[in-house]
């Protein structure tokens, strides 16, 4: 299945990394045990990970599941396999966008994390305030929509009073070696 | 002057399929020593045999090869049938023309060529072969086990009843190991302790078996055959032959807050204590670290009401030294402690069970104690920390096995069971409960293993999950497990009062320094090694010393039981003999040439070699010098590799053997 022509050498390469991080996997499932976003997942991630030691790729990174995951690597460090499921998850949305298949919602993801990347090379620090002008600029020229736009507007004055949120941005004082862990992570 | 026969087989096809069997025959007539040179269909079969015997006794044979399979499998054949014929078994050699030939080149001209250079290698060997006859080494009928638990007992009674001397050794204040403090047994759910008092009792009252309990095995000296063994019998501060076992000290004991050892920390008892009421010897011991009358001087209640004046303060650890010749190992096994700091921080991950912090998360011997009428709660299910009784109980498999991350590797083999089992002693108990299991794999291989899974699961009515539990949390009293069921691909919360954790089975403490002061391997969990996983079970590398039970690998009771008598078996064959006869293949020690750097010494892997003096007549010290004690030797030959004077040697594979072999090939 997944040798379909739309795939690239970048994809099967992604694939090859996938199923060498998958090959230890014995199904036992504390992964998905242990997901915050578990109960919500279409596909639950042992069940994503067996898609992909059966050359399934396309279908797991088809599964609404990947979208889901926020990263948090609980189920990497759990494992008692010792396999990098969150490193699993990033694979498959990186297979999923480069084959396009990804919806304007869950290219949302994408876009906010481009932006936050965006957000470090340049400053490296996080500005919140320019981060959410250009997430939700690209958002709307994305999907045109505009509950999206104020969805979470009111969180905003909470997310200051607990200091979460910096009107003012600030910068690293030495951006060259943010830019050459850029140029590293690029190659 | 050498009169050697070449005895050449072709296995079936197995040999002449590759090798070219007539011209090698052909070849082989010629070399330097040889009187005759035939081939056979099957040498091993019995007229091979015979026309080996025919040869050796028309051509008055002084030396043969044969050239077949590896010598693992058919040495001994042929040593015996040239024994029958009067020739010394160690004038015979093998050429493996089939493991090392056949089998591995497929080329016919090269094989046969290569075949030809073997023969003609152990031709040159057998050239400067000795005659060689059995070592014999004096044996004493005595046997010692160490661990009290059902193996050692099995073992025990076994060797004793046969009519051999028995020397039990157990660490703990009686035996009955862990078996004693189970509730029931699987697949039969009989009672534990009704199965194996009976038994404990035979140990205690059998006029072969002299028991030393509250003691460990401080040194082990000598060799097959000859072991010397020091077992420290650490002071116990009562007098067992004058106590009675009436009771009164204990009873007397103000301090009754002690964790008890034998419930697991599920209950309490005196600081003077029998472990148990069945227990063998009943005689109490006293806890040195939580009695007062020890650590500060004050109480004496118990020495005050003691009819039999059996209570002694000053009592101290004593050296007893035993002479045996088998040693039987049956330390067993404990449950992992996942709850406590561990020996390295690999094995420290399980923080997310709350093991030891939440005080109902248990584990399986903990809850065995918890269902036990002998136990805590004299059989009624209650859970630690309010006494309430548990209407929901999650089991949860493969805590700390077959977990490569933070974990074992291996399969505790018997937790599959045991939670089948604990599931139906809890509904038997709880009547409206509900029982969960997260499982991985269901192993019941086993006679009527598997129905009794199946009974668990259709009759009392457990709850299966396919999935491992990533987290327990506690939330008002309950304890929230977050696991997955894997068939149905969706995660499972369950609210449960009770989690019982059956963590990983593991070699019992201490067994590593046994097994140095014993000789034996172990792996890396400490596991005892056998000899050979399927032909030498129970018999270690170590001559002499066996093992059986839960110290060689996970084991449930019935195959403890059968390797304990396997054990005895062993035994009881080496004591059928006046003596022990060992290979004399072994190595020897040039004392005039040896330079006493005892290089060897240190090098040799079965501490065969010894340190020894050579003295005048008036005592006056002429030389150092290594020995090897033959009692020992294994024939390894790596001291004759590492001595720097040349003056150890291997009889059988001299150097100037291994020498004439090399330039055979010339």
């Amino acid at each position: 299945m997944s040798n379909e022509s739309t795939n690239t050498p970048k994809h099967d390469a992604i694939e090859q990394m996938a199923r060498e991080l998958a090959r230890d996997c014995y199904q036992c499932g504390k992964c998905s045990a242990g997901c915050p976003v578990g109960e919500r997942m279409d596909v639950v991630p042992n069940r994503l990970i067996r898609l992909i030691q059966l050359g399934h790729m396309a279908k797991a990174a088809a599964a609404g599941a990947i979208w889901e995951c926020v990263s948090c690597q609980t189920c990497t460090a759990r494992c008692p396999q010792n396999v990098d499921c969150a490193a699993i998850m990033d694979a498959l949305r990186e297979f999923s966008v480069l084959r396009g298949t990804a919806s304007p919602e869950q290219n949302r993801t994408v876009i906010f994390q481009r932006a936050f990347l965006d957000n470090i090379r340049r400053y490296g620090r996080l500005n919140e305030v320019e981060l959410i002008g250009r997430f939700k600029t690209k958002a709307f020229l994305n999907d045109l929509s505009i509950p999206m736009l104020f969805k979470d507007a009111l969180l905003g004055p909470q997310m200051i009073r607990r200091g979460k949120f910096h009107l003012r941005g600030e910068k690293v004082r030495d951006r060259d070696v943010v830019t050459r862990i850029f140029e590293k992570c690029n190659q | 002057m050498a009169r050697i026969g070449v005895f050449i087989c072709w296995c079936g096809e197995n040999i002449s399929r590759h090798v070219d069997v007539e011209k090698l025959a052909e070849q082989c007539a010629h070399l330097p020593g040889v009187r005759c040179c035939l081939t056979y269909k099957y040498m091993c079969s019995e007229p091979g045999q015979n026309l080996i015997r025919e040869k050796i006794r028309e051509e008055r044979l002084n030396g043969m090869v044969v050239a077949s399979c590896s010598p693992h499998m058919h040495l001994k054949t042929f040593r015996k049938a040239a024994e029958a014929e009067g020739l010394n078994p160690y004038l015979v050699e093998m050429a493996n023309i089939r493991e090392h030939c056949s089998w591995v080149h497929h080329d016919v001209k090269a094989a046969t060529a290569k075949a030809a250079d073997l023969i003609r290698m152990a031709v040159a060997k057998v050239r400067r072969n000795h005659a060689l006859s059995p070592i014999r080494v004096p044996l004493t009928k005595r046997a010692l086990v160490i661990g009290g638990g059902v193996a050692g007992i099995q073992a025990a009674l076994d060797i004793a009843d046969a009519g051999h001397e028995v020397v039990l050794v157990e660490r703990e204040p009686s035996i009955g190991g862990k078996m004693a403090g189970l509730s029931e047994t699987f697949p039969t759910l009989d009672c534990s302790q009704c199965i194996l008092t009976p038994r404990m009792v035979e140990v205690g009252q059998h006029p072969n078996i002299r028991l030393y309990t509250y003691s460990d095995v401080e040194a082990v000296e000598g060799y097959v055959g000859n072991f010397s063994v020091t077992i420290r019998k650490r002071a116990r501060y009562v007098d067992i032959s004058k106590c009675t076992g009436c009771g009164a000290c204990w009873n007397a004991c103000p301090n009754k807050k002690t964790p008890s050892e034998f419930d697991f920390g599920m209950g309490k008892r005196s600081a003077i204590y029998v472990p148990f009421p069945q227990a063998v010897p009943a005689r109490p011991v006293i806890d040195a670290n939580a009695c007062t009358m020890l650590t500060k001087g004050k109480c004496g209640l118990c020495a005050k009401k003691c009819a039999a004046g059996a209570i002694n303060f000053k009592d101290q650890d004593e050296l007893i030294t035993e002479k045996v010749g088998a040693i039987v190992v049956a330390t067993g096994y404990k449950l992992w402690d996942i709850g406590k700091e561990q020996e390295n921080a690999k094995l420290a991950g399980y923080g997310e069970y709350g093991y030891g912090t939440y005080k109902d998360v248990i584990n399986s011997l903990q809850f065995e104690r918890l269902v036990s009428a002998s136990g805590p709660t004299g059989g009624e299910l209650r859970r630690p920390s309010d006494g309430a009784v548990p209407k929901t109980v999650v089991f949860i498999s493969c805590v700390g096995s077959r977990d490569n991350a933070k974990g074992m590797s291996y399969c505790s083999k018997i937790c599959c069971m045991y939670n089948a089992k604990h599931t139906m002693l809890y509904k038997h108990k709880v009547h409206d409960g509900q029982a969960h299991v997260f499982y991985m794999d269901i192993r019941a291989g086993g006679k009527n293993y598997d129905e009794f899974v199946r009974r668990a699961i259709e009759q009392d009515g457990a709850q299966y999950h396919r999935g491992r539990v990533s987290k327990i949390t506690e939330e008002n009293g309950k304890l929230i497990v977050r696991g997955v069921d894997t068939l149905a691909g969706e995660p499972v919360t369950i609210e449960a009062d009770l989690v019982v954790l059956a963590t990983a089975m593991r070699p019992a403490d201490g067994v590593e320094t046994l097994a140095q002061k014993l000789n034996v391997g172990y792996d890396e969990y400490g596991f005892l090694s056998e000899s050979h996983p399927k032909l030498r079970p129970v018999e270690t590398n170590a001559a002499g010393v066996f093992v059986c039970g839960a110290c060689q690998g996970p084991k449930d009771i019935p195959e403890s039981v059968a390797q304990a008598s396997a054990a005895a078996g062993k035994v009881q064959v080496m004591f059928s003999r006046e003596e022990i006869t060992r290979e004399p293949e072994i190595a020897s020690i040039d004392e005039r040439m040896c330079a006493a750097c005892f290089t060897c010494v240190r090098a040799c892997p079965y501490n065969a070699i010894e340190r020894a003096e050579i003295r005048d007549r008036a005592g006056r010290l002429i030389k150092r010098t290594a020995r090897v004690n033959p009692g020992l030797c294994m024939g390894c030959g790596t001291c004759v590799a590492v001595c720097p004077s040349k003056s150890a040697e291997l009889e059988g594979f001299t150097e100037q053997q291994v020498y004439a072999m090399v330039e055979s090939l010339g």
